[in-house]
């Protein structure tokens, strides 16, 4: 666990004009660290909490509720890195549900549609979805959070005119079984080892490739990253198009396993996705973030919404997320002001982070003061 | 009122007339109150998020200020706790209360708007749940002296309608014609140049978001009037209507720009969209269909008016 952490820092680092790679790989791993100690620390309060909470059913069940978020935030992970951010996620997670369920259900013109045609037509939908974001933020230059906060309400209006009150449900038991079954003989399901090896796959490209250090480069200054000869505008693009396909994975598996289509599938779950890679560490600005933090936030979160499901509270999980959320952007600030604090006292006022902290804040301040 | 203002004004006199003549329904005393007292308490909403959004902020928390509101204002004069005027009272310091703490966390705690009210549209959902825990508010319980004004008017125009045009011009004088105002603007189009002529950029943007708390507390309180029947959902994705109203009223979403007229208008134009599907029988599962579309029209139409203005510029500059 230690080497992949500081594993997942060093790759990060490696992308950073690094002067000390020591300094520069120390908060990352603290991070990391504190995620584990809070992830520890919620399992000991749910196993204290409920003697239901360290059974085979119980980590089937959480883990089953948290993998369409899952592996959501993996794919977020990259673009909130690039400086963007993706409101639309949920809503295709309903749209790419409601295409495949209509398609199947028979409710188009086409009439019956076999299901692997109808998932792979709805796979299809997330990554033109992706790509219509893509394009807008990229050739339009329009600003991500807008475009995509109008995608969330048109998307999720294209589901209702899809669906209008229509349900569908009873898919075939064989693809069911993937979004809710276990494997056989085993507490593990289905949809786990598929987050894994999608981790894997997010955390080679990410942080062992150039594509990997391309995103990094973007984040940290566009121009630069242009002039240093990376296609910006294309790469931006091709991580909402990933967004845009794991959306629609995730509004397929979400479908199956509930065994339902309805248009508010997927409804708030942008929330959840966008608190997974922040609180896995990734900079809500860009420049910083590693799969390794956002894989181990997906295991901190599962077990923190479990313990509240299990304490019958289950009512206020959202506002717990949200909650975490501001938790995850807050705690290095105030862990770094603090630090600067203790040090000025320490150093009379001559501390140089205490020095930074103050430029930090003066153009705010303004010269009214 | 400026240039752009006016001819939005035109499109909605224009599609007024339009379904006017496309149906006999729509044109007629009841059908325009019934649907602008509810554009009344969506402007209202709008004034506030139209303050944030020009500072180059934005408030996603809008709908959960106003269902906490609703409920709590609703609840304390169903337990008869509180009399009307005093319920009115405490349901705006709420609204007050959680606008501030939106813009102490963005302002103090640096954590960009975005962020920070997708935080808080779950918590202060979370904080209604709690309120409620299940039960709902019905409208046979309220005292009448509190819902009485949802039918009463003034010469034909409903009460909400006078209120939020008193409220619009109260904003359209102050953004105008006061220092605050103007900071507002000179945060929003150029922070750096703000602060260099004195203007405290933290004070300003908290002042926004408070002041976006507080109208949000108004139409919380008028949400229940009008409705009644108020449950722990009330508000729900109301947000995305008042963002729409306010972008598709002309405020640049990039910040420094727009008018609280323009808001007005905007949500205006999206009532009467609202109003005009069900009588043209359009389904009103299109309804968020064209929330999104006019979203995102809006942003492009003024990243192609900033395009053009800058050409200009450009070109006077090389003359």
């Amino acid at each position: 666990m230690t080497l992949d952490t500081k594993g997942g820092g060093q790759d990060h680092a490696g992308s950073a004009t690094t002067n000390s790679p020591i300094a520069a790989l120390a908060p990352l791993v603290r991070w990391e660290s504190l995620l584990l100690i809070i992830l520890v620390a919620t399992i000991l309060i749910g196993n204290w909490a409920s003697g239901d909470f360290l059974t085979g059913l119980n980590f089937s069940n959480s883990i089953n509720n948290a993998m369409e978020v899952a592996i959501m935030a993996l794919a977020m992970t990259p673009i909130i890195i690039t400086g963007d951010i993706d409101l639309s996620v949920q809503s295709m997670v309903g749209l790419s549900g409601a295409v495949m369920g209509v398609l199947w259900g028979g409710l188009t013109p086409l009439g019956y549609v076999p299901l692997p045609l109808a998932i792979a037509v709805a796979l299809l939908v997330g990554v033109i979805g992706g790509l219509f974001n893509g394009v807008l933020v990229t050739r339009w230059g329009l600003p991500a959070l807008v475009v995509t906060l109008g995608t969330l309400a048109l998307y999720h209006g294209l589901a209702q005119v899809l669906l209008g009150t229509n349900v569908v449900t009873n898919f075939p038991a064989g693809y069911t079984d993937f979004a809710f079954k276990n494997i056989p003989g085993t507490f593990v399901p289905w949809t786990f080892p598929t987050f894994l090896i999608l981790a894997v796959i997010f955390y080679a490209v990410l942080h062992r490739t150039w594509l990997g250090r391309q995103i990094f480069a973007i984040g940290k200054n566009k121009s630069a990253a242009r002039y240093s000869g990376v296609r910006v505008g294309s790469m931006r693009t091709a991580l909402f198009v990933v967004a845009g396909l794991i959306a629609a994975i995730a509004g397929v598996i979400l479908a199956l396993r509930f065994d339902s289509v309805r248009s508010s599938n997927g409804a708030n779950m942008t929330l959840t996705v966008v608190t997974l890679a922040v609180l896995g560490g990734v900079d809500i600005n860009g420049g910083k973030g590693t799969i390794m933090g956002v894989v181990l936030a997906v295991l901190t979160l599962a077990a923190v919404q479990s313990v509240l499901r299990l304490v019958g509270v289950s009512a206020y999980i959202e506002a717990a997320v949200g909650f975490l959320l501001i938790f995850s952007v807050t705690a290095p600030l105030v862990a770094r002001r603090s630090r600067d604090l203790v040090n000025r006292v320490r150093l009379g006022g001559q501390s140089p982070s205490a020095g930074q902290a103050a430029r930090n804040v003066a153009p705010s301040r303004g010269g009214g003061v | 009122m400026q240039s752009r203002e006016l001819s939005f004004a035109g499109i909605t006199i224009v599609l007024c007339l339009l379904v006017g003549y496309l149906t006999p329904n729509f044109l007629v005393l009841d059908n325009l109150q019934t649907t602008t007292a509810f554009v009344a308490i969506i402007t209202i909403a709008a004034l506030g998020e139209t303050l944030v959004i020009i500072t180059k902020n934005i408030d996603l928390s809008v709908e959960s200020m106003i269902g906490v509101v609703a409920y709590v204002v609703g609840n304390e004069l169903t337990q008869k706790h509180l009399s009307v005027p005093e319920a009115w009272m405490f349901g705006i310091a709420i609204g007050i209360g959680l606008g501030a703490v939106n813009g102490l966390v963005v302002t103090m705690l640096r954590v960009p708007s975005i962020v920070a009210t997708l935080g808080t549209l779950a918590i202060y959902r979370g904080i209604a749940f709690f309120v409620a825990n299940g039960r709902d508010v019905v409208l046979g319980d309220l005292p009448v002296d509190y819902t009485q004004p949802a039918y009463q008017d003034f010469y034909g125009v409903p009460i909400f309608v006078i209120l939020a045009l008193f409220l619009i011009a109260v904003m359209a004088v102050i953004m105008k014609y006061t220092v605050f105002g103007r900071e507002i603007y000179a945060v929003g189009s150029n922070a750096d140049a703000a602060a260099t002529i004195g203007v405290r950029a933290r004070v300003t943007v908290f002042s926004a978001f408070t002041l976006c708390g507080f109208f949000a507390g108004i139409a919380g309180i008028l949400w229940g009037i009008y409705f009644g029947g108020i449950d722990s959902n009330t508000g729900l994705n109301e947000s995305l209507v008042v963002i729409a109203a306010v972008v598709v009223g002309g405020v640049s979403i990039a910040g420094g720009s727009g008018t609280v007229i323009g808001a007005a208008l905007g949500a205006l134009f999206l009532g009467l969209v609202n109003n005009a599907l069900p009588i043209l029988n359009v389904d009103q599962s299109w309804l968020n269909v064209i929330y999104g579309a006019v979203i995102l029209v809006a942003v492009l139409a003024d990243a192609l008016i900033q395009r053009r203005s800058e050409r200009n510029k450009a070109r006077s500059r090389l003359r």
